[in-house]
């Protein structure tokens, strides 16, 4: 239709991409709210869900905290920031963590708990610290998931980043916005393309990463690692995979667990 | 605070429309997705293409649909429409994911049996396996409803009436009241939909609570044993 054409005309413009407020400027907006919304959320669910799902406590935490950061209107918080701290970079990147930290909280604590009682038993039996076994034997096999939890963070904030634009702050939702305020519909349309591409872009590199993460499968090139610690997560990717019930009960914790 | 409740004749008006624009598509969405979903369930090839189509449709901003939308259907560009239909994308998109996993979690046996008593595919469908999966479909339900809710607030920022719009009007007359009343009124829709959806799960699986009031019972005796 007519709008598509001029929307696809004016993004195929190279003058359109230079300058302070070209697309190029915009796409870099954007991926700078992302990233450091992204940076912060990662930085408090991932450990808060290692620790929850290494310990077993605070399930009930993970459970009511997601549910409660999902029912907080981002843009409500978004403008009350700007209205309570001015512009700047602290209230998009709040917005936008109440969207990030629930799918990565729950990804985290649902890949680290559900890795096979026996590998964990294994590697306490085998002598390993508290602290050794989640770094070296949980979190390796709950990477997918925690991927996972970063992926859809990712697609989520860099979905919902375009709102920023409506407190002034730039990113791709400046075309989203003025071209309805104006009601040229056609620039709309264009930051409505710029941003679908973006996530798609985004959401295919996380894909891919997530599954070079799969556990056992050897396509990720380990960092080198103590022989030890190496073996036992090579071994219990295998062994998470391989096991059947059987060998003694799964869901009975041995003494050790308490400990 | 006070801004809420002195003006419960809007929250009320605007509540009915953030309603109407979040629940539609999710009552849509079921309706296409659990039969889509089951049809799907065991050709791996169809299978698979849902999955594929659903998880792109997912990765689509919903401001950019919101606004894309008026150039595949024949609405206008600021249409309510958009964002129902927008939004039963998004719900279809999710559950037609969610709908063959849960198929796939009824036990075998369950299907065994139910066959052996003289269930027909068609009926074994609806009275055995979908029943047992509900408390999987009632989780993602779950998350859908408080996205939506979510997302028709967001869509303020172009127009769209609903709750969001106090956000964008307490922005622009710089009142941090109006935007705290949208917050609160918001997240409290969004909980009372959550807790209305959970219940009726509950409702649904009398006999998930039948198992687990026996594993409450078994518990402490476990407990003194040990």
């Amino acid at each position: 239709m007519n709008f598509l054409q001029e929307a696809l005309s004016f993004i195929f413009t190279a003058a359109n991409w230079g300058g302070p407020a070209g697309i190029g400027a915009r796409i870099l907006e954007h991926l700078q709210y992302t990233v450091i919304a992204v940076f912060f959320s990662a930085l408090i669910a991932i450990p808060l869900g290692m620790l929850i799902g290494h310990t077993g406590r605070g399930t009930f935490l993970v459970v009511t905290g997601v549910n409660a950061l999902r029912a907080l209107p981002t843009l409500g918080v978004l403008l009350l920031g700007v209205l309570l701290w001015g512009l700047g970079l602290i209230p998009p990147t709040v917005a936008l963590m109440l969207l990030g930290i629930p799918p990565l909280l729950a990804g985290t604590y649902s890949g680290i708990a559900n890795v096979d009682p026996a590998v964990v038993d294994a590697a306490r039996s085998m002598g390993m610290t508290e602290s050794r076994i989640l770094l070296r034997v949980e979190t390796p096999n709950a990477m997918p998931l925690i991927l996972g939890g970063l992926r859809t963070a990712t697609l989520q904030i860099v979905a919902t980043a375009t709102v920023a634009a409506y407190a002034s702050l730039g990113g791709l939702g400046r075309y989203l916005i003025d071209g309805i305020k104006v009601r040229q519909f056609y620039i709309a349309l264009v930051g409505a393309l710029m941003v679908t591409a973006l996530a798609l872009i985004l959401d295919a590199a996380l894909a891919f990463a997530v599954w070079l993460s799969v556990p056992g499968t050897g396509r990720m090139r380990r960092m080198p690692q103590p022989l030890l610690g190496d073996e036992v997560v090579l071994e219990s990717g295998k062994q998470a995979q391989t096991t059947s019930v059987g060998r003694y009960e799964r869901g009975d914790p041995s003494p050790t667990v308490e400990g | 605070m006070r801004y809420l409740f002195t003006h419960l004749d809007d929250l009320w008006a605007l509540t009915v429309i953030h309603l109407r624009l979040s629940l539609i598509p999710i009552v849509l969405g079921l309706l296409i997705a659990v039969p889509l979903g089951a049809l799907v369930q065991r050709t791996t090839a169809l299978r698979r293409l849902t999955t594929i189509t659903a998880s792109i449709i997912f990765t689509i901003p919903s401001l950019a649909l919101f606004v894309v939308l008026p150039l595949v259907i024949p609405t206008k560009i600021l249409d309510e429409a958009n964002v129902i239909v927008a939004l039963t994308l998004y719900t279809v998109a999710l559950l037609v994911r969610a709908v063959p996993e849960a198929l796939d979690a009824v036990s075998p046996t369950v299907l065994d049996a139910a066959t052996a008593v003289g269930y027909k595919p068609l009926t074994r469908m609806l009275k055995v396996e979908l029943p047992l999966a509900v408390p999987v479909l009632i989780a993602s339900l779950r998350v859908v409803a408080v996205t939506n809710i979510s997302m028709v607030s967001v869509g303020s920022v172009i127009g769209i009436g609903g709750l969001g719009t106090w956000f964008t009007e307490g922005y622009q007359a710089n009142k941090s009241d109006q935007i705290i009343a949208g917050i609160i009124a918001i997240f409290v829709l969004a909980v009372v939909v959550d807790t209305l959806i959970m219940l009726a799960g509950k409702a649904l699986t009398p006999w998930t609570r039948a198992t687990g009031a026996s594993a409450r019972t078994a518990k402490p005796k476990a407990g003194a044993a040990a």
